[in-house]
């Protein structure tokens, strides 16, 4: 009996014994898990910045303006002359908001764009750049961050791609991505995107006028059945 | 290969309570006879009309071809290159047709900003053309429907509007393929023609499918087309650019849908219908990139989803400013 006991004994110690390295293995292997959890982890960030290989291109607008003269040459050619050419040697009305107060040359221009001045925005001391509210210079070609003061929450939603057309990849590891600049849509003097006429039209039975002969005469003859 | 198949226990289970004919084995030749036995030769035959005109056009060796999920690597070139003649020889276009897989780690969304969509219907005309669609009836994946304010059923709305848009009382809700995950087009087709994979994008196997249209019948979206007859494109219209699973000519006789130009997309680049419209209201991408622009709309953005009582729970997403 006392040996049965023994071996009783022996057997409880075998399986407490088998118990407690089982845990302990577990443990071990979890935090192995856990390690190389986040080694992965810094490898993946590491990689995405290593993939992100192309850029992301903002077509930037052509420089200072110019405007088209009316009339041709002899030759029949037409011209246009940078603005700057008289707004250098000009004095500037400051109060301006409109085309009527303006020279003949400006007088087929519309602007409406809420109610601000010319010189909101255009450089009265620098006839070819703008400039931003406080008063700093921009050069035409950084036309966005002018735009951007007054409409952060479309310059926030451009960079998180959220506004504004675009072209080329989505994967930037794959190839580069080009984006649309806030005046490639949008008029600065008439910024409302404009009207557009509808082109294409697919011919499919949901082009059917709803109140069409055809379909009333398809229900009818659902009804008789 | 092995984890592009259907999931088959799952199909069996969900089989089992559902009444129309459903085959589980994948031979085509089992379902028409199962067809027939069903409905009655002459009015199966009336039914099916396109069909017996696709047969007549389908080769002997493009009946007996396997699943695209059951293709070998070997099998799949020899289709591929049949495939690439048939175009030469029917359209006298030299097209390359690729097969594009999921990107590892990517799960595809979509998503349009209808403050901004002015119905001007541009990418109507990219898919059509990027996708080789019939000239004929100008089909594409994309409907734009014009919406009355202050509802987002898109049952109330209208495709037939035309001239200056947008319309002031109106808004432009385009819809195509939501890649739903719960797709129920994928759950009716009765010979497993159509499938979801890894990266959300649900596919059709053109030379699998019997057109059937059940398919078409389950989509809540309207999102699915049928081929009533061999598409027409002209030769140099073509687009030559092509994957067997979007955009490659389809056959008369069967279903097809937006892929998400997947033989643009798997490959990195924007969709067609994207890069088309001219108000930027359209934006792709991969969801499971943290700092991908789908993600920061769907954080910062008031979204909606189409048709969400549901449950299809669609890979597409609409928004406002
Ligand atoms: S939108 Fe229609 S075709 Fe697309 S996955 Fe959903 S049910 Fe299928
Ligand atoms: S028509 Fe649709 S449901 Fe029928 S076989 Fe083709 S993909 Fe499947």
């Amino acid at each position: 009996m006392p040996r049965i006991a023994s071996l009783f004994f022996a057997v409880l110690l075998c399986l407490f014994a088998s118990m407690a390295l089982a845990v302990l293995w577990q443990s071990v292997n979890s935090a192995d898990a856990h390690a190389s959890r986040v080694a992965e982890a810094h490898m993946s960030q590491a990689s995405a910045n290593w993939k992100e290989a192309h850029p992301v291109i903002i077509r930037k607008p052509s420089g200072p303006p110019r405007i088209e003269l009316a009339g041709t040459d002899p030759q029949g050619r037409t011209a246009s002359v940078a603005c700057s050419t008289c707004h250098s040697v000009r004095q500037a009305n400051l109060e301006n908001k409109a085309a009527a107060t303006l020279d003949e040359f400006h007088q087929g221009m519309t602007f409406n764009h809420g109610n601000i001045t010319c010189y909101a925005c255009h450089n009265p001391n620098e006839s070819d750049a703008l400039r931003l509210a406080d008063g700093s210079s921009v050069a035409y070609e950084n036309v966005m961050t002018l735009c951007s003061q007054c409409h952060s929450k479309q310059a926030d939603s451009f960079a998180h791609g959220a506004h504004g057309g675009m072209n080329g990849h989505w994967d930037l590891s794959r190839g580069p991505q080009m984006k649309n600049n806030c005046i490639d849509c949008h008029d600065p003097h008439v910024p409302k995107y404009p009207k557009m006429i509808v082109g294409f039209k697919p011919k499919d039975r949901f082009n059917e006028p709803s109140n069409s002969e055809h379909q009333q005469e398809g229900t009818a003859a659902h009804d008789k059945h | 290969m092995t984890n592009t198949e259907p999931n088959n226990t799952q199909q069996a289970e969900s089989s089992a309570n559902r009444s129309l004919p459903i085959v589980e084995n994948f031979t085509r030749r089992a379902v028409v006879k199962g067809g027939f036995a069903t409905l009655g030769a002459a009015a199966f035959v009336a039914a099916v009309s396109p069909l017996r005109q696709a047969a007549k056009s389908t080769t002997a060796v493009e009946f007996m071809q396997q699943h695209y999920t059951e293709l070998s690597p070997e099998q799949k070139a020899d289709v591929i290159a049949r495939l690439e003649a048939e175009t030469k020889e029917k359209y006298g276009a030299d097209v390359t047709i690729a097969d594009d897989r999921p990107i590892p780690g990517t799960k595809f969304v979509y998503a349009i900003n209808l403050s901004v969509c002015n119905g001007n219907g541009k990418c109507v005309e990219a898919c059509h053309k990027e996708n080789n669609h019939d000239r004929s009836t100008n089909q594409s994946y994309i409907r734009v429907i014009e919406m009355p304010k202050g509802t987002m059923d898109m049952e109330k709305g209208s495709t037939t509007y035309s001239g200056i848009v947008p319309k002031d009382d109106k808004f432009y809700l385009p819809v195509q393929c939501q890649q739903c995950d719960e797709p129920p087009c994928v759950e009716v087709c009765p010979v497993k023609a159509t499938w979801k994979e890894e990266d959300g994008i649900v596919v059709v196997d053109y030379n699998w499918c019997i057109g059937c249209r059940y398919c078409e019948a389950a989509c809540p979206y309207h999102a699915r087309r049928f081929n009533w007859k061999q598409p027409e494109v002209p030769s140099e219209e073509l687009n030559p650019d092509q994957s067997y699973l979007s955009n490659r000519v389809r056959p008369v006789g069967v279903v097809e849908k937006c892929t998400y130009c997947l033989h643009r997309t798997r490959r990195g680049k924007l969709p067609a219908c994207l890069e088309a419209c001219p108000t930027g209201a359209r934006v792709f991408g991969n969801i499971l990139d943290k700092n991908s622009n789908i993600r920061w709309i769907l954080e910062n953005k008031r979204v909606y989803i189409l048709k969400e009582e549901l449950g299809t729970k669609p890979a597409f997403f609409y928004y406002f400013d």
